[in-house]
């Protein structure tokens, strides 16, 4: 049941041999069962989704169903959630009942889809493991001793153990990609202003964008039709219609023409890790795709401009915590001064306090232009790389991670090396690029993540590509042995 | 470049953040190393490079001016740590 793609599964609802009730308890029981050990889940809405399955039930019966009605969601704790606390990983929001729905949330409950719960995530979505959650860490489940990738570990976590057919996360630096790779997922980040950012918690908002993690390319285009399209209330959504995504999903890949970034696959890149790469970038090759080799030389850049730019937002954006009308306050502060300063000092975890205090360094007199004007241009560089890179190629291929999961506490008091695993999925969020990882491979029982870097608004084809692929191999069916 | 603890207070004070003495120079070295890693922009000439606030380059978009959202009051206190007849209580302010 639980390795059936949504579309089998939508299929057997609307037959009648199951009931959105039957599968919503089938995946609450595994989260019962395996959540224990992982960690995945900070919130378990069994109420609230059986009765959402109820209702599917109803409109299945009716002939009133769309094609994902019934089948149950995890979401990622940034996203607002109506009556259900909205944690964000943080004890700031530990006592948070959110008194309204993300977009996304009601798009997807319009949608159908019972919601399970609320997924785990790095602390305000500031970190690469998974280990600056209030909850605890999230443990990979191909290996529990490692870490799901992050700041998406909870929902990565939790369908790759197949505790939810899917989930959604957020990406501001590769938070959906990473953890795709990590733990053997296909994951999507669409195109910046493409999905609604109303009601997700904002870290840096000219780089948040939501997004879906799944399975297979096929599952993640069904779900991101459903989150797409223009929202009046986020002033940075784009009003541009939402295709079908798996309208393209069976289009042949030949003539396509690939980029391969040399800056890719140099120094840094782990040599099994790019192994495995090479050996699908042959498969593409294999399935008609023509590749080309090119180069996005400011590639070295995206790391620095983006510790300029992350941290200035999150730093202006995180000011709102302040004691006063929500979220956690100290115990008898001695005067204004005091409240704020106890209230964030003792709320925030020590990575979002590194980042806030860079985001006020930079952005303090004097500093403005030597770092935030400094990496804004730095963007532009880095954005005209990839529109001169997409002038001759119609995607970009390299690996999402340069390694595979690593140990739990291995880079957790260095924020620095922390950062530079995310070396090739930054630039896509500075460009606002939409990018996917699909597994790729496996190293000594680790998935590996091929990313793929569309052109604007072009998910549609590569979710193609992606699927393409999945038709041709089957990295994607894998699953950790202890949860199959 | 090295923050010394000063600065370090400093900025924690910028962004109202209680850090304890004994985290400091933690905090120092985190944010040291990360401005060392910020440093390599400063290899690059910008000078006529146009900043990017935004991926797409689109501008603000306006509303009509009219109402569109209803007074919840009661609904967003109920996050509220201290509340007294629909205010929000704070530490004395004036004395």
């Amino acid at each position: 049941m639980h390795n059936k793609s949504l579309t089998e599964l939508s299929a057997a609802l609307a037959s009648g041999d199951l009931s959105s009730v039957e599968l919503t308890h089938y995946f609450l029981d595994r989260i019962d069962q395996y959540d224990g050990d992982i960690n995945s889940f900070v919130t378990v809405t069994s109420e609230q989704a059986l009765a959402m399955a109820k209702q599917a039930d109803e409109q299945i019966a009716a002939g009133q169903a769309g094609k994902l009605t019934g089948i149950p969601i995890g979401q990622k704790d940034i996203f607002c959630t109506e009556g259900v606390r909205t944690a964000c990983g943080s004890k700031m929001l530990d006592n948070f009942i959110a008194p309204y729905n993300a977009t996304v949330i009601d798009k997807l409950g319009a949608a159908g889809m019972p919601m399970l719960g609320k997924l785990n995530m790095d602390e305000f979505a500031m970190g690469s493991s998974n280990e600056t959650s209030f909850y605890g860490a999230v443990k990979n489940p191909w290996d529990l001793d490692r870490i799901p990738g992050g700041s998406s570990g909870g929902s990565a976590a939790a369908v790759a153990a197949r505790l939810t057919p899917v989930a959604t996360a957020t990406d501001t630096g590769g938070s959906i990609r990473q953890p795709a790779s990590m733990c053997g997922l296909t994951g999507i980040k669409p195109t910046y202003g493409r999905v609604s950012r109303w009601g997700m918690i904002a870290f840096a908002s000219s780089l948040d964008q939501a997004g879906v993690l799944a399975r297979s390319a096929e599952d993640c285009a069904l779900v991101l039709g459903e989150m797409a399209g223009f929202d009046e209330k986020d002033s940075t959504s784009v009003d541009r219609d939402v295709p079908d995504y798996t309208a393209d999903l069976a289009e042949p890949l030949k003539g396509l023409k690939v980029g391969l970034p040399k800056e890719y696959f140099g120094e840094g890149l782990d040599s099994a890790v790019e192994k495995n790469i090479q050996d699908a970038i042959e498969e593409y090759k294999k399935l008609g795709a023509e590749m080309v080799e090119i180069s996005l030389p400011n590639t070295h850049l995206a790391i620095p401009a983006y510790y300029v730019i992350a941290p200035a937002e999150c730093s202006s954006n995180l000011s709102r915590f302040d004691g006063v009308r929500y979220g956690y306050r100290c115990e008898d502060p001695k005067d204004l001064t005091d409240m704020y300063e106890r209230s964030r000092g003792e709320a925030f975890g020590s990575e979002v306090k590194n980042r806030i205090m860079i985001g006020a360094y930079t952005l303090s007199a004097g500093y403005y232009d030597a770092y935030y004007l400094k990496a804004q241009k730095i963007r532009r560089l880095i954005s005209d790389d990839f529109k001169a890179a997409f002038e001759k190629v119609d995607v970009i291929m390299g690996p999402t991670s340069p390694v595979t999961a690593f140990k739990l506490g291995e880079k957790k008091d260095d924020p620095v090396s922390m950062y530079l695993s995310d070396i090739y999925t930054i630039a896509l969020n500075l460009a606002g690029l939409p990018g996917m990882s699909i597994p790729a491979g496996q190293v000594e029982g680790l998935p590996v993540g091929l990313q793929i870097i569309g052109n604007y608004f072009e998910e549609s084809k590569l979710l193609n590509v992606a699927h393409q692929f999945q038709q041709a191999t089957d990295w994607h069916t894998q699953s950790p042995a202890d949860y199959q | 470049m090295s923050l010394t603890a000063d600065e370090v207070k400093k900025i924690a004070f910028l962004a109202r953040l209680s850090i304890q003495e004994e985290n400091i120079q933690t905090y120092a070295d985190n944010l040291s190393g990360i401005l060392d890693l910020v440093a390599q922009m400063d290899a690059v000439d910008t000078d006529s490079v146009t900043p990017m606030a935004h991926p797409q380059d689109v501008s603000q978009r306006l509303r009509a001016d009219v109402v569109t959202e209803t007074n919840q009051r009661e609904k967003f206190q109920q996050n509220s740590p201290a509340i007294e007849d629909g205010l929000f209580l704070v530490p004395k302010v004036i004395e």
